[in-house]
């Protein structure tokens, strides 16, 4: 069945012109390639550390791809109409996982770097790493992370181009296809999301164990995404795309999610907390050890505080969340957290004492980065900013927060 | 002399001609009015120049004050009350007690919800004037109307009638207080 839907003008629904948009799939090209080039000059003599680094900047960006995945999806299972002017968005970010499974390729060279498990002579000595070896195993983690890539990309890719195709041929019945498929894609995610936050960070620390620790991920990636959604908005906006697609009222819900999942981190991360100081076991309570009675004492507070005290706060007034300002602050603001909560989990393994700042850090941040902005903003000039078929566009065009 | 009426009532019969009205009389700068419809019309409050409701406010405060008296509660009933080492663990065990916090915190904030919603309706009611008249029983099957209190400063017997009928009401009647 063709659809009807509203004809939007092709200027609004195009990536714009003006601005810096039409340059970044080159320049985001050139940027994150230097960046690599001396993240891997950086790792010559100390190729742990600049492993590290690159560790969580590769988890920083691939976490917002994967919050983009689980945004449409989740759109697709609820059959949700007020999200659909913002929907594609979310889909380029989404697109960009299989740059992902490249950039895994420093992290299955630099295992051993990376993870203690990985050394046979370490295994040899430690009954609790003999235990693991089963599922901490070189070869199974290589094929583990194989599978994860393409599942991400399955999903990705097919619903990229699906939705993408609706733009053309304006069949309603694609809406229905990708509703249909999102049951399966949700939960081949939520278990190839969680198995991949246990191989490469939750096994960091390999004695270490938490079964929510997926959640913990996958609560801060969600963050990470719905700010990434609202910066994207704003800014495309300021270069005069999206002009009345994107209403304050789909900003007001953008931050009231963005609300929902600061507090949620907060009740996953409390929750993981408190189920280990309350046991107060030891194998349990290291990674608590590591992050508290060291010099990582103040930025577990600042994470705390700047994760979710002071965003839930900002958060609960209405005006902060429809209003330019107000929205973009308090979105980079929980980018950054992100980024350290990131850090955190992993950098505590390398630096036992204390956060130590490093060149890598910038660098890999800086090539991750560019390259990810680079395939985005190369996905997002193919094609219209929106869904311009979909049977729902009408619905979201019209829609106010009650 | 005759008694004080509660107001005026105008039926209208779309909710088109009510949003106009409503607009009017907000711009006619009148302030002790309501409008009465069968069901949400999305947007009619900014018709109606109304501000923003205080229950926000309200489920704040009390979602804190719940927060502080569970917080509260523990803290007394563990290190004052009846001081007992459980687990080896301080007396004063904060991270334990958090869950019981936020769940006080939870009942205060809907608590206010509910009760903020209450008071600032003035609800419950056992009566109201405006069902004194018979027509304004439509307002929950197929009319809108929009009634204007005698209190308002604005309020004029005949020119709020006159008002009201400029602006399509198909009936315009005086409510007995």
């Amino acid at each position: 069945m063709e659809i009807q839907t509203p004809s939007l003008p092709s200027d609004r629904v195009a990536l714009p012109n003006q601005g810096i948009w039409r340059r970044l799939p080159t320049l985001g090209m050139a940027i994150g390639v230097v960046g690599l080039l001396l993240t891997g000059l950086l790792g010559k003599g100390h190729p742990a550390d600049a492993l590290h680094s690159y560790l969580v900047a590769f988890l920083f960006f691939l976490s917002l791809g994967l919050g983009g995945l689980f945004f449409v999806v989740i759109q697709f299972l609820v059959r949700a109409g007020w999200s659909v002017t913002i929907r594609r968005l979310a889909e380029h970010v989404m697109a960009t996982l299989p740059l992902f499974a490249l950039l895994f390729i420093p992290i299955a060279l630099g295992i051993h770097e990376i993870y203690h498990w990985t050394h046979a002579d370490a295994v040899a000595h430690d009954p609790i790493l003999q235990h693991k070896a089963p599922y901490l195993d070189a070869g199974l983690f290589h094929l583990r992370a194989i599978v994860y890539f393409v599942i991400w990309s399955a999903i990705g890719l097919y619903y990229w181009r699906t939705s993408r195709r609706q733009d053309e041929i304006g069949e309603a019945s694609i809406t229905r296809r990708l509703q249909n498929l999102s049951p399966l894609a949700i939960i081949l995610y939520g278990l190839s999301q969680t198995l991949a936050a246990f191989d490469w960070l939750m096994s960091l620390d390999p004695h270490w164990f938490s079964t929510i620790f997926g959640v913990y991920f996958f609560a801060g990636s969600v963050v990470g995404i719905l700010a990434v959604l609202i910066l994207l908005a704003l800014s495309l906006q300021r270069a005069g795309a999206l002009h009345e697609l994107v209403t304050w009222e789909h900003y007001h819900d953008l931050g009231k999610l963005l609300f929902g999942f600061t507090v949620f981190w907060a009740y996953i991360a409390f929750s993981q907390f408190m189920l280990i100081w309350y046991a107060n076991i030891p194998e349990e309570t290291e990674f608590f050890a590591a992050r508290w009675n060291t010099g990582w004492k103040s930025t577990s507070i600042a994470l705390a505080l700047g994760h979710f005290v002071l965003p839930f706060f900002v958060l609960l007034l209405r005006d902060v969340k429809r209003q330019r300002l107000g929205l973009m602050v308090v979105s980079i603001w929980l980018l950054a957290m992100h980024y350290l909560d990131l850090y955190w989990l992993v950098m505590p393994n390398l630096h036992h004492d204390g956060p130590a700042l490093a060149l890598a850090d910038v660098t890999s941040l800086i090539g991750v980065g560019g390259l990810f902005l680079a395939v985005l903003t190369r996905l997002m000039a193919k094609g219209a900013l929106v869904p311009m078929k979909d049977p729902r566009l009408a619905e979201s065009l019209l829609f106010e927060n009650a | 002399m005759s008694k004080q009426p509660w107001g005026i009532l105008a039926e209208f019969h779309t909710p088109e001609q009510l949003w106009k009205a409503c607009e009017r009389v907000r711009d006619a700068g009148f302030t002790h009015w309501d409008a009465h419809t069968p069901f949400p019309i999305h947007g009619l409050e900014r018709a109606m120049g109304l501000k923003r409701s205080w229950v926000s406010m309200v489920v704040l405060v009390l979602g804190l004050g719940g927060a502080a008296a569970g917080m509260g509660l523990q803290w007394w009933a563990s290190t004052q009350a009846y001081p007992l080492v459980v687990s080896g663990k301080p007396l004063f065990s904060w991270p334990a007690f958090v869950p019981i916090m936020f769940e006080c915190g939870v009942m205060g904030g809907a608590a206010g919800a509910f009760l903020g919603f209450l008071g600032l309706s003035k609800l419950p009611q056992h009566h109201h004037p405006l069902f004194n008249s018979k027509r304004f029983e439509r307002f929950s099957d197929d009319r809108f109307f929009l009634s204007i209190e005698s209190t308002d400063p604005e309020f004029d017997p005949e020119g709020t009638a006159w008002l009201l009928r400029s602006q399509g009401a198909d009936h315009v009647e005086v409510v007995e207080a």
